[in-house]
């Protein structure tokens, strides 16, 4: 238990920092959730850094539930993909503009 | 020892995730994120947690990636789409929120989690890290545990009802 526990909030906000980079400047619909992963797995992460610190096993618990809304969040994210293409034959992001103006 | 684990772990978990944003093509951008997911796995181990390791690479590398992949090989896609065209306002937004929480952990980092440690209850060591987390999901976080498989079902029938063809078209 020698590595502080700021490293690991260190690293967490890098790789939240870099999902969220991808978010705003990627443009294949595929690669922004990808991202999104990237998210939730910096959260993971924090929770299992802070869980270990404080002897509380509470935040793997909270994993387990990020897990469980990752895993529904890509099922009908990548249904909408498929949807999204079968409209229009395409998963660019600058295509879906119809809520714009 | 343990230092220099964390910093391998950290390194090949920055370097994929970055990797996932700057590639081009989404398959090579899913195989970096399953990299990463078994690096983060490992630093799950050294943090022991030994069971939330294996649900990672079972749930994020089993089954997540498998899905991502699945659907980019069955859209077939032709054209590749890079970056967009707000691509430096992008990467100061994500700049600046780095700069953010850097700043926050260093300036709170003489309080960060001193108050809590002591009224944390310490952890059991004589049970394993799998039935100590199974007691607590089904006891304490039994209620959130049920709207978690509640999700797992408004997400299945979603997906269903989305790529079902036919459901939400117009009759026309």
């Amino acid at each position: 238990m020698d590595v502080p526990v700021s490293y690991y909030v260190v690293l967490s906000g890098i790789v939240f920092s870099i999902g969220l980079v991808g978010v705003l400047i990627r443009r294949n619909i595929i690669i922004i959730l990808l991202s999104v992963e990237l998210m939730l797995n910096a959260t993971n992460i924090n929770f299992v850094a802070f869980s270990s610190y404080l002897g509380n096993l509470s935040g793997q618990v909270f994993v387990f539930f990020a897990l469980t809304v990752a895993a529904a969040e890509v099922a009908v994210g990548l249904a909408i993909i498929i949807a999204l293409y079968r409209h229009s034959e395409s998963i660019n992001i600058d295509d879906f503009r119809l809520l714009k103006w | 020892m343990e230092t220099f684990v964390f910093f391998y772990f950290a390194t090949i978990i920055v370097v994929t995730a970055g990797l996932v944003v700057a590639l081009k093509s989404p398959i090579y951008s899913a195989l970096a994120l399953l990299v990463m997911f078994f690096h983060v796995a490992g630093l799950f181990v050294t943090l022991h947690a030994e069971f939330l390791a294996i649900i990672q690479i079972l749930v994020y590398a089993g089954a997540i990636l498998v899905l991502y992949l699945f659907v980019v090989m069955l859209l077939n896609l032709k054209r590749e789409e890079h970056f967009h065209s707000q691509f430096i306002v992008g990467l100061f937004l994500g700049c600046v929120l780095f700069a953010e929480a850097v700043l926050l952990v260093l300036k709170g980092e003489t309080t960060l989690g001193q108050n809590i440690a002591a009224s944390a209850a310490p952890i059991e060591l004589t049970r394993g890290n799998t039935e100590s987390i199974g007691e607590l999901l089904y006891s304490t976080y039994l209620f959130p545990f049920e709207v978690a498989s509640l999700i797992l079902l408004v997400a299945m029938v979603g997906a269903v009802i989305l790529t079902k063809k036919g459901i939400l078209e117009v009759k026309s």
